[in-house]
Parts: C-alpha cells; sequence; structure tokens
C-alpha cells in the first residue's frame, strides 16, 4: 500500500517535472509573444502576463515576407501530406502486406534516412528528394506501413470469402481500419514539414517557408519578432502532437 | 448442395513442399475434419479450398465445377477464420450481412436473414453492438453466422474453436455439432486437436507433413490406425508401442516377452512394433511383468504408468485399482484390439 503510494508519487512527481521543463520555454515565449515591445525588456518579467496586447503579434504578421512565408509553409505541408499519403499508403501498405524481393532493404532504407543527421545526408539527398519535398513522404512510408500492421490480413481475406475482389476487401475493410492511423501519419507529417528548417534553408531563397524567414531574419529582427515567430512556429505542432498522441503510442508505444 | 474434391494438390512455400499432393472426396454434407500437428499443411489445405492460395499443382472440384484457378468470391464458399476477423468497424449486424450486401441481397432480405443467423447462434440481443463489446464466445459466434447467412453450400473453418477458453469450447464444439446437423453443408474443419476431430467429424484425414497419413470415420482411425504416427496422435492417453520382434510365439523386445495365442507366421523374425491402447490392457495375476511408475487418479478411472522393460506404458484402470508406486504388477493386453507394425517404416501391418 504505502509503497504503491510512493512508487505513485515519484511517477507522477518526474511527469510533472517534465511537463514543466518542456512548457516553461512555451510559457515564457507564449507570455512574450503577447506583451507590448516596450514591455518586453522588463525584468524581473512577471509571471503573470500583466498587461497583454496583441501589438507584438500584429508587428511580427505585417513584418515583410511573414504572410506570404506562412502561405508557403502550408502550401508546402499540403503538398507534401497529399504526396506523403498518396505513395506512402500503397508502399506502407505493400511492406506490411506483401513479402517481395528486397522488402528488407526497402524498409532499412526508409529507416536510414532518419537515422543519420540530416545534415550528413543533404549533399547526396539535396538535388533530388529535398527539391522535390519527398524528404518527408519517407516517413508516412514508415508511418503507414506500421498503420496497416496493424489490420489483421485475415480481415481482408474474410472479406474476399465473403465475395470483395482483392481491392474491394482493401476500399471496405483495411482502408477505414487504417483511416484513424494514416489521419495521424498525415498530422505527423504536417509537423515535420511546417517545422522543416535545415532543408528549407538551404534549398528556398525567394519563396521561404515560415523557418526559413524567421531564421533568416533572426540575427537583425527586435526580440518581440522573435517571440512572435517562435510562438508561430511552435504552436500547430504542440496542438497537433496533443491531438494524435493516442495514435502515436498506438504505432510505436505497444509493439 | 455440392461435394469437394481434392485432386494431387501440391504447394510450395520457397522450397518447402507444404502440399505433396493430396488428395481427397469429400461427400456432399459431409462432415470432413482435416487433423494434423502445426505445420502439416491442413490450413494451407483449407485456404487452398477457400482460393486464398494458389495451388502449385493439381485442382480442386466444388460441385461439379473446377474451381482452381478462380478467386475466392466465385467459389460459393463461405470461411470461419482462426481469428473470427470480424470487422472492428461494423455492428454485428453489419458483420453478419456484410457477404449478402456485397452480393448485392435486397435490403429487406438481408435484413431477415441477418435475424434468422443471429436467432441461429443466439446473437439477437446483440445486433446493435460493435466486436469490441462483445465476449471472445460472441464474437466467434458472429463468424460462424456470417458464413452459414451466405448459404454457400460449402463451410471451411480454420480451428474456430482454439481461441476460446476450455469450458466455453466444450459448449460451442456441441453447438457447431448441433449446427452442422441443421444445416447440412458439406464442412471442412481444421484442428490440431484430436478430441475435436472425434467428437465432430463424420471422416477424420490425418495429415503429416503435407501428406494424409490415413483417411476414416473416426472410430475406425481410432482402433485401426494405419501408422505409429495416427496411433500417437489420436486418443488420449496415445496408443502404447512397444518395439521387439516375433520368435517361437512370441512378441519379445528389451527386457519383456509377450505370449501369442495366434501363431503370425508372417510376423516371424521381423523387427515390429506392437501397438495397445491404454484401456485394452488390464492390471491381472499373470502376463507381462512390469513395475509402477507413477499412478494418476482422474475420477472416473486411474491411469497407471508402467514400465514394460525400458518402456513406459499407459494403462486405463478401475479407480479402485489399488497399486502403488514401485509395485510389481502383470499386465494382460487384448488379443483382438493389438495392432502391429513395421518398426522401420511405423506403418501397419495387415492383420
Amino acid at each position: 500500500m504505502n509503497a504503491r503510494v510512493l512508487d505513485r508519487t515519484l511517477i507522477y512527481g518526474i511527469a510533472v517535472l517534465l511537463a514543466v521543463w518542456v512548457l516553461i520555454p512555451f510559457y515564457i515565449i507564449a507570455i512574450s509573444a503577447f506583451t507590448p515591445q516596450a514591455k518586453i525588456f522588463d525584468y524581473p518579467k512577471p509571471l503573470v502576463p500583466t498587461t497583454f496586447s496583441t501589438e507584438t503579434m500584429q508587428f511580427f504578421v505585417d513584418a515583410r515576407g511573414v504572410i506570404p512565408s506562412v502561405l508557403n509553409s502550408v502550401l508546402v505541408a499540403v503538398f507534401t501530406i497529399v504526396f506523403g499519403l498518396a505513395l506512402g499508403t500503397p508502399a506502407g501498405y505493400a511492406l506490411a502486406r506483401f513479402h517481395f524481393r528486397g522488402r528488407e532493404a526497402f524498409q532499412v532504407i526508409v529507416l536510414a534516412t532518419k537515422m543519420f543527421p540530416i545534415a550528413i545526408l543533404s549533399i547526396p539527398l539535396a538535388v533530388t528528394f529535398l527539391q522535390l519535398g519527398l524528404y518527408d513522404n519517407l516517413v508516412s512510408v514508415a508511418l503507414t506501413g506500421g498503420v496497416f500492421v496493424a489490420v489483421s490480413h485475415e480481415l481482408e481475406e474474410a472479406a474476399q470469402t465473403l465475395g470483395c475482389s482483392r481491392w474491394g476487401a482493401f476500399l471496405r475493410v483495411a482502408l477505414p481500419l487504417a483511416l484513424p492511423g494514416l489521419a495521424a501519419a498525415a498530422i505527423f507529417t504536417f509537423v515535420v514539414s511546417w517545422n522543416e528548417v535545415f532543408a528549407a534553408t538551404i534549398l528556398t531563397l525567394r519563396t521561404r517557408t515560415l523557418p526559413a524567414q524567421v531564421l533568416a531574419g533572426l540575427g537583425t529582427s527586435p526580440l518581440g519578432f522573435k517571440f512572435a515567430g517562435g510562438l508561430f512556429m511552435a504552436l500547430p505542432a504542440v496542438v497537433f502532437i496533443f491531438m494524435i498522441r493516442r495514435y502515436l503510442i498506438n504505432l510505436w508505444g505497444s509493439r | 448442395m455440392s461435394g469437394i474434391g481434392i485432386q494431387n494438390a501440391t504447394k510450395l512455400f520457397g522450397k518447402t513442399q507444404a502440399l505433396k499432393g493430396i488428395s481427397i472426396d469429400i461427400r456432399d454434407g459431409e462432415f470432413m475434419v482435416l487433423l494434423g500437428p502445426s505445420g502439416c499443411g491442413k490450413t494451407t489445405l483449407l485456404r487452398c479450398v477457400a482460393g486464398l492460395e494458389r495451388l502449385d499443382g493439381g485442382n480442386v472440384r466444388i460441385g461439379e465445377r473446377d474451381v482452381t484457378d478462380l478467386a475466392p468470391r466465385h467459389r460459393n464458399i463461405a470461411m470461419v477464420f482462426q481469428s473470427y476477423a470480424v470487422f472492428p468497424h461494423m455492428t454485428v449486424a453489419g458483420n453478419i450481412g456484410f457477404g449478402l450486401r456485397m452480393h448485392r441481397v435486397p435490403k429487406a432480405q438481408v435484413d431477415t436473414r441477418v435475424r434468422e443467423g443471429a436467432e441461429l447462434l443466439g446473437l439477437s440481443p446483440f445486433l446493435e453492438r460493435y466486436p469490441a463489446q462483445l465476449s471472445g464466445g460472441q464474437r466467434q459466434r458472429v463468424a460462424v453466422a456470417r458464413a452459414l447467412v451466405m448459404d454457400a453450400p460449402v463451410l471451411l473453418m480454420d480451428e474456430p474453436l482454439s481461441n476460446l477458453d476450455a469450458l466455453l469450447r466444450l459448449q460451442a464444439r456441441a453447438d457447431l455439432k448441433r449446427l452442422h446437423k441443421e444445416v447440412k453443408r458439406t464442412t471442412i474443419y481444421v484442428t490440431h486437436d484430436q478430441v475435436e476431430a472425434m467428437s465432430m467429424g463424420d471422416r477424420i484425414a490425418v495429415m503429416r507433413e503435407g501428406s494424409i497419413e490415413q483417411i476414416g470415420a473416426p472410430m475406425d482411425i481410432y482402433d485401426n490406425p494405419a501408422s505409429q504416427f495416427v496411433g500417437g496422435f489420436i486418443g488420449s492417453p496415445p496408443m502404447n508401442f512397444l518395439r521387439g520382434a516375433v520368435r517361437d510365439g512370441n512378441f519379445a523386445g528389451e527386457g519383456f516377452s509377450v505370449p501369442m495365442s495366434r501363431p503370425r507366421v508372417d510376423l516371424q523374425g521381423r523387427e515390429i512394433v506392437l501397438g495397445v491402447r491404454a484401456e485394452h490392457i488390464t492390471i491381472g495375476a499373470d502376463g507381462v511383468p512390469a513395475r509402477v511408475l507413477v499412478v494418476e487418479p482422474l475420477g472416473s478411472h486411474a491411469l497407471v504408468t508402467a514400465l514394460v522393460g525400458k518402456t513406459a506404458v499407459k494403462v486405463q484402470a478401475p479407480i479402485d485399482v489399488g497399486v502403488r508406486p514401485d509395485q510389481a504388477i502383470n499386465l494382460r493386453f487384448d488379443e483382438a484390439t493389438v495392432r502391429w507394425m513395421d518398426a522401420a517404416t511405423g506403418t501397419a501391418v495387415q492383420h
């Protein structure tokens, strides 16, 4: 009894500590982004925002190049998702269902792109993959593969014995069951794409995405601009990871 | 209604031969059990009949039709899977009616047949539930109902009871047997459980390493196993085997000698194996000397394990047999039930 209470206290204690460790920077960025420019250098910082103002956010949004770069980021993310799912769904399905020649090699290659720091891979990959925006799709393959492994093959076979063709069984059984996982993969792809900095900065000069835009102006822009940009970039990731955490645990935690 | 004919079926998985030229004829309305240890090819054979695997050689006939190259949906079969394969994103009613909808049966008729199927399997109260809200036994019944409402002349079942707990399995076994009597579909039933095979099958095909070892009615296989493998696989406890040779009217092996009242000239001098079932051995005043190893009281009877020479022999004795471990006893084999097998090949010798 007492040992259990102690265990729980420890686990919750560590969980709270971790959460605080992650949340404090977000919190500081958030309140700074909503502090008027004049008060941004105040020290010590009040922990509860005393003066709420959208002035800093307004300044960030109005800055030259920000709106186009947000649009670029959204566009890139949408394309990444569309291509990712269009290529990743069949590829993931094939990985999960068929034993074809080179299956293991393909899996390793998909994994390898995530294994090395992108800086090392950037030179050979930059020309082809990154320009095509195909880089993030490999994540989709890895994710959708897992999604289809989780859908039992016997379900599709049952559908076939009940009157479905191979394709019909995929459409009526495998796809609907994989849909939540595919949605999670899509959102994950979006977050990865939204925050993709390295490739975006070296490959885009004129049509910058948001991270590239923020990074380009990082040295010269005022502090308020940085906070506002930080919040803008972090928010979708936080929201989406929160939304899909159940599926992420399903995909990776339970196996 | 239609029987099933399998001729010379072969199937390769890479370099391993899963089916080595199997031929069976299953009569219309018959309940045929494919029985064997895991990896013997029984499930592969069933999947070949279903069309989920393609044969590498031979052919499959359902009724008058050669279905060897047809897709599952064109074979007029229904199948129950080991994992049940109940669709998690559909209600019980949706699951049972799935096959009918795929065959474009009018909606009113689908509803009627779903209700009938649910009634038959005792699922009526659960029609609007999802599989996640059902117990294992109920899911298994959904799978059976889904297959039965198809009105396909052929029903294929792949170890449908193996995921149920022991008590439920006993109940479901009786239910399935009753259902078969009612609907009289030609059925192929795959199992590794010899009790299931014995209790349900009209006939049993015992399989081993991609071949059929013996086909016959359950009691025929039980009494006259075609080989040492079949005798050892069917029956609990398995058949007892003693290795030896016939010399001068006696069957003698290492440390024992069994007198034979009927001379068997054909067996003279051959290395053979004597097979006898536990219930055909009695403990008496005279006979083959043995030493008791273990006595297991099982309620209705006691199972005595005794050493004959160096071989352990299981004897089914009355519960009040009154023997103790290490006691010297004498065993009498009921000669009419004793079976002889060739020691080298393991196959039965004609008697």
